[in-house]
């Protein structure tokens, strides 16, 4: 079988089992929709949330990323699993202690304040339509390279499974589903890396053959031999940074801080049964991704290591079937500037003229072909990219969904709805959330992949302060929330916006307000945040006793206090 | 159950974030960026120190503050439960 016939068995393959899963799994009341009962067990939340978290942009471009950034990337790595420190210690107990189903919730009754609460659900809203619209570019993306679909049937298939399992199943459908994604999608990443480890370094382990010796006998470790021929092509050395420290520091505190107040991952920490439960499931849930993540940049650095190997100076006419079926989705260019038919890839230290072009995006997708692994394992990387694409696409439109019936609906405007009519207006609203999210990924707007990064940045300067804040300092009061929350955000989408859309010209460090890059600015935005809500709070009088009272309970263990159980 | 009790379970487990997330800290803003060049000059096996931190350390670390908090946290909440129990408190 070729490998485009093996990518259909693969694809079909995985498709049937989410279906199948979602029928076994459907959602009868809201607090199944929500948050899956909240019966859980943490070990399967850990495997939906390490699904629901790593997206396209873990499974697909971040490898890719790393392979050209060097060492630098280390802020991705660092970035998006130092949160969950943050999330388990931090956040996650005192959220599933709260109870109830969503982050505007929290913000809602701890602020005692319907504009709080809607301060929040807009910013939720915001966060993920972002971030729902890149992973249908990344569905679009796997269709059209490996199935030979246009990008728009592609991203119309994805939106039709997606939607059958969300609105049928809720929280209970997608939970079960993600853990068959992430069994998928580990699978899919850790195969194509044995292999290629065994190939370069002889060392079955990925995490370990990158910081081994080649298996060509030479006795030159793997990095060294990268280094050399970065260097050799006029690039960074792979083992040295280019940014510099301070803005390092500020976009890994960003991510770090912007993945512990992302409102898809929050919600997951509702579905345990117990405030133990959500502890554990956090640890287990950065376990799994540990797997991806360290696995990653080993991928990275043997991925950079084939590529420079390979095509420097190799003849147009000899290119691997890879290089031709990549250029003609338009991911690789090649330009031909000193028209000697041979390919000149260098860098920017290098007197001669660069003539490729590659998308990062495709270092994943194309590492298993550039090392000729058998077809069945590219078919297998494909099935991987849209599990991953699929998975988190899921999580994100039932927090639109949940902010639109449950937040909006049901404790703003009308609170007597009855349960079944907020459990359809929740399904119809994450119908049109599929709709919207299909539209922008077959019409991205061209900054998606910014915007996703930025709302890492967004969700930083927003949720995380409130949500710390509510629940280690008493005396936060609604006042202080409010005008954290606004100005926290504002700055930091201010910063984004005239960077990044209004002087793309003057985006560079010179620039920069302290050397700080709009990737990072979250950080400042945050901190903003942070002293806007602390000094606005002991300006204003403290809040009311009840609310102590619930803070104080909050922080207790199980079973202490007024329960806060689910009518599930 | 009493005030005191209240607040000793939770000056404990402030006591535990404040370790854990120094720990948190040191080996990724510490080891991974602010002192990677000096790190990197103590090589294991292909790596230098710092870009292992960077890359490969902080991540494996993460994890294990997360499972000691978990097991240190489970421990508070037995010893809290148990004393709630005991004749006059």
């Amino acid at each position: 079988m070729n490998v485009q016939a093996w990518t259909f068995v693969m694809v079909g393959l995985s498709f049937a089992l989410y279906i199948g899963v979602a029928i076994w799994a459907r959602a009868g009341s809201t607090g199944e929709f929500y948050v899956a009962g909240g019966k859980v067990s943490p070990l399967t939340n850990g495997l939906a949330t390490a699904a629901d978290w790593m997206s396209a942009a873990s499974f697909i471009s971040m490898a890719g990323i790393i392979s050209f950034m060097g060492r630098d990337g280390s802020v991705y790595l660092m970035g998006w699993t130092g949160g969950y420190v943050l999330l388990a210690l931090l956040l996650a107990p005192y959220l599933r202690k709260f109870g109830k189903y969503t982050v505007p919730d929290f913000v809602g009754d701890r602020y005692y304040s319907q504009i709080a609460r809607v301060v929040a659900v807009v910013c939720a809203i915001f966060v993920s339509f972002t971030y729902v619209a890149g992973q249908m570019r990344g569905v679009g993306i796997v269709f059209s390279r490996f199935l030979d679909v246009g990008i728009n049937e592609g991203v119309l298939i994805g939106m039709a499974i997606v939607f059958f399992y969300a609105v049928l199943g809720g929280m209970k459908g997608i939970t079960y589903t993600q853990v068959a994604q992430y069994c998928v999608l580990i699978f899919a990443f850790m195969v194509p890396a044995i292999y290629i480890s065994i190939m370069i370094t002889g060392q079955p382990v990925p995490q370990l053959g990158f910081g081994s010796t080649l298996a060509d006998g030479s006795g030159v470790y793997l990095l060294e031999r990268l280094d050399g021929l970065s260097q050799q092509l006029g690039f960074a050395a792979y083992t040295a940074g280019g940014k510099s420290t301070q803005d390092l520091f500020f976009i890994t505190a960003a991510l770090m801080v912007g993945t512990a107040g992302l409102p898809h991952v929050l919600v997951r920490f509702y579905t345990v049964p117990k405030v133990s439960g959500a502890r554990s499931s956090a640890g287990w849930a950065l376990l799994f991704i540990a797997l991806l993540y360290t696995t990653a940049p080993a991928v990275a650095a043997f991925a950079r290591t084939n590529l420079l190997s390979v095509i420097p100076e190799i003849a147009y006419t000899d290119v691997p079937e890879w290089f031709s079926k990549w250029e003609s989705t338009g991911l690789i260019k090649f330009d031909d500037k000193n028209g000697d038919g041979h390919i000149q890839y260098t860098g920017p230290a290098s007197d001669v003229e660069n003539e490729l072009t590659i998308d990062r995006d495709i270092m994943v997708l194309a590492n298993p072909e550039i090392a000729q692994l058998p077809a069945w394992v590219v078919g297998l990387v494909a099935a991987g990219g849209l599990a991953a694409a699929l998975s988190t696409a899921a999580g994100l439109l039932l927090v639109i969904s949940s902010a639109v019936a449950h937040d909006l609906l049901k404790s703003t405007f009308r609170p007597n709805i009855t349960d079944k009519g907020e459990l359809l207006v929740a399904r119809i609203a994450a119908g049109l959330a599929v709709c919207v999210a299909g539209y922008f990924g077959i019409n991205p707007p061209g900054f998606v992949a910014q915007v996703v990064a930025f709302a890492f940045g967004l969700a930083a300067a927003s949720f995380f302060p409130v949500i710390l804040l509510g629940i280690f300092w008493k005396r936060a009061n609604d006042r202080g929330a409010i005008a954290g929350m606004i100005s926290g955000i504002g700055f930091t989408a201010g910063y984004i916006v005239y960077f990044k859309f209004m002087n793309p010209e003057l985006n560079s460090a010179a620039h920069w307000l302290f050397g700080i890059s709009p990737e990072g600015i979250g950080t400042f935005g945050m901190m903003i945040n942070f002293a806007v809500a602390i000094s606005v709070s002991l300006l204003t009088p403290p809040p009311p006793a009840a609310v102590q009272e619930l803070v104080e309970e909050i922080r207790l263990p199980d079973h202490i206090g007024p329960a806060h159980e689910l009518s599930a | 159950m009493s005030r005191d009790r209240r607040h000793a379970y939770w000056r404990t487990n402030l006591r535990y974030l404040t370790v854990l997330l120094f720990i948190w800290f040191a080996v990724s803003f510490g080891c991974g960026i602010l002192f990677v060049e000096q790190l990197d000059q103590i090589r294991i096996g292909g790596f230098g120190l710092g870009f292992w931190f960077a890359q490969q350390g902080s991540i494996y670390c993460f994890v294990l503050l997360i499972l000691a908090y978990v097991w240190l946290m489970n421990r508070a909440d037995k010893k809290f439960e148990s004393r709630k129990q005991e004749p006059g408190v």
